[in-house]
C-alpha cells in the first residue's frame, strides 16, 4: 500500500495511490471543472483552485476583439489541462469542425464531445454523436462525450473507441442529480473506460453517489460557479468526490430489513420474565 | 480590388490581395490559443500566411472561452 498525496486535501488522513487514467494520461484529482456560469474571472479561478482539478473544459466560440482576458491563462497558470468541448454544437459535422479549431488553437487532440439536440433540454443527440465520435476517434483524438445516461448507447462510444463515457445525470444545470441510478450501475457494470457523471451534480452528495455508484470521475460546472459561495461549494466537490470513491472501493456493507447488532449479543444480564 | 468575405458569420467588405494571417491579426494579436477555418477547412497557423482568403469566402476565427 503506497501513500500519497492525499487526494481529500486533509491533514493526516491517508489514501492508496488511485489515480485516474483516461486515455494515455493519469490525473490525482477525480473531478473535471466546468468553466461556464462563473460571476468573474477571479471567482473561478478561486474555486478552480479550491477544487484541486487538474482537467477543466474550456468552450470554443468566435474572437470576439472586445473580450478582455482569458480563460486559458488562468488554468495554465494553475497547471491545469484545459479540455476543449464542443458545446452548442448541433450536428456531427459542426461538433467535429469544432474539435479541429480546438485541437489547433489548444495544440490537444482530446475533445469533450457534446452533441446536443436542442436548446430546451440541452440532451445529446444520440445519433449525431455516435457518428461525430467516430470520426474524431478516426481522426486520432482521444474522446469523451456527453452522452444520455443510456446503457446500450454507452457500449456504442466505447465500442468507436471512445476513451471515456459521460452520461449526464440529470439535464444540464438542473441541479437535479443522478435520476437513474440504476442506469449508472448498468454502465459501469460493462464498461471498460472510465464512466464519469457529467452534468446533474446539484451538491456534494450528488458527486458522491456519483463515485459510490462506480464512476471513475465526476464532471461539474454549475453546481461551483453558479453556488452562493463558489469556493466554499467547490471543496465540498473535492471532499465529496474523494468520499465517495473510497466509499466505492471500500464495499458498503449490504442493505438489510431488519436490524443486526453490532454489540455482542452474548453476555447480557437475564430478564428475569420481567419485561425488558 | 475589393472582395466580400464572410468573417464569423459577419459580411464584409475587404481590400485584396488578402492574406488569412492579416485578417486574423485584425482580431487578435495573440500569439496562441486561436484557430482559424477556411470555408469549413481548418488552415494551421504555420499555413496563414500563405492562405489568401478571395471573394465570397468564408472564416472562422475561433478562441477558447468559458464555458462548459
Amino acid at each position: 500500500m503506497t501513500t500519497i498525496t492525499d487526494t481529500t486535501g486533509v491533514t493526516g488522513s491517508t489514501a492508496t495511490a488511485d489515480p485516474l487514467r483516461i486515455g494515455d494520461a493519469v490525473f490525482g484529482s477525480r473531478l473535471i471543472m466546468g468553466t461556464g456560469g462563473a460571476p468573474s474571472m477571479e471567482v473561478l479561478e478561486q474555486a478552480l483552485v479550491a477544487s484541486g482539478t487538474e482537467l477543466t473544459t474550456v468552450a470554443m466560440r468566435r474572437l470576439d476583439p472586445a473580450v478582455k482576458g482569458s480563460v486559458l491563462s488562468v488554468l495554465e497558470r494553475n497547471g491545469i489541462r484545459a479540455l476543449p468541448n464542443t458545446a452548442g454544437c448541433y450536428t456531427a459535422g459542426e461538433a467535429v469542425l469544432t474539435a479541429r479549431l480546438a485541437r489547433e488553437a489548444l495544440g490537444t487532440d482530446w475533445v469533450k464531445l457534446e452533441v446536443i439536440a436542442d436548446e430546451h433540454t440541452l440532451l445529446p443527440d444520440p445519433v449525431e454523436l455516435l457518428d461525430a465520435a467516430e470520426t474524431l476517434v478516426d481522426d486520432g483524438f482521444t474522446v469523451l462525450p456527453y452522452t444520455s445516461d443510456d446503457p446500450v448507447l454507452a457500449r456504442k462510444l466505447e465500442d468507436v473507441g471512445c476513451a471515456a463515457v459521460m452520461p449526464l445525470g440529470s439535464p444540464i444545470g438542473s441541479g437535479l442529480g443522478i435520476r437513474n441510478p440504476h442506469n449508472f450501475e448498468l454502465i459501469v457494470e460493462r464498461a471498460g473506460v472510465p464512466v464519469i457523471l457529467d452534468a446533474g451534480a446539484g451538491t456534494a452528495s450528488d458527486a458522491a453517489l456519483a463515485m459510490e455508484l462506480g464512476c471513475s470521475a465526476v464532471m461539474l460546472a454549475s453546481a461551483v460557479t453558479r453556488a452562493q459561495h463558489p469556493a466554499l461549494m467547490a471543496a465540498a466537490m473535492r471532499h465529496a468526490v474523494a468520499a465517495g470513491r473510497l466509499a466505492h472501493r471500500a464495499g458498503r456493507i449490504p442493505r438489510r430489513h431488519f436490524a443486526l447488532a453490532s454489540t455482542p449479543t452474548t453476555g447480557t444480564l437475564e430478564r428475569n420474565g420481567s419485561p425488558p | 480590388m475589393t472582395i466580400t468575405v464572410h468573417v464569423n458569420g459577419e459580411r464584409r467588405s475587404l481590400a485584396a490581395p488578402l492574406g488569412l494571417d492579416a485578417l486574423v491579426a485584425e482580431l487578435t494579436s495573440a500569439p496562441k490559443g486561436v484557430a482559424a477555418a477556411l470555408n469549413d477547412s481548418v488552415v494551421p497557423r504555420s499555413r496563414w500566411a500563405a492562405t489568401p482568403v478571395g471573394d465570397g469566402d468564408r472564416v472562422e476565427i475561433l478562441t477558447a472561452v468559458q464555458g462548459g
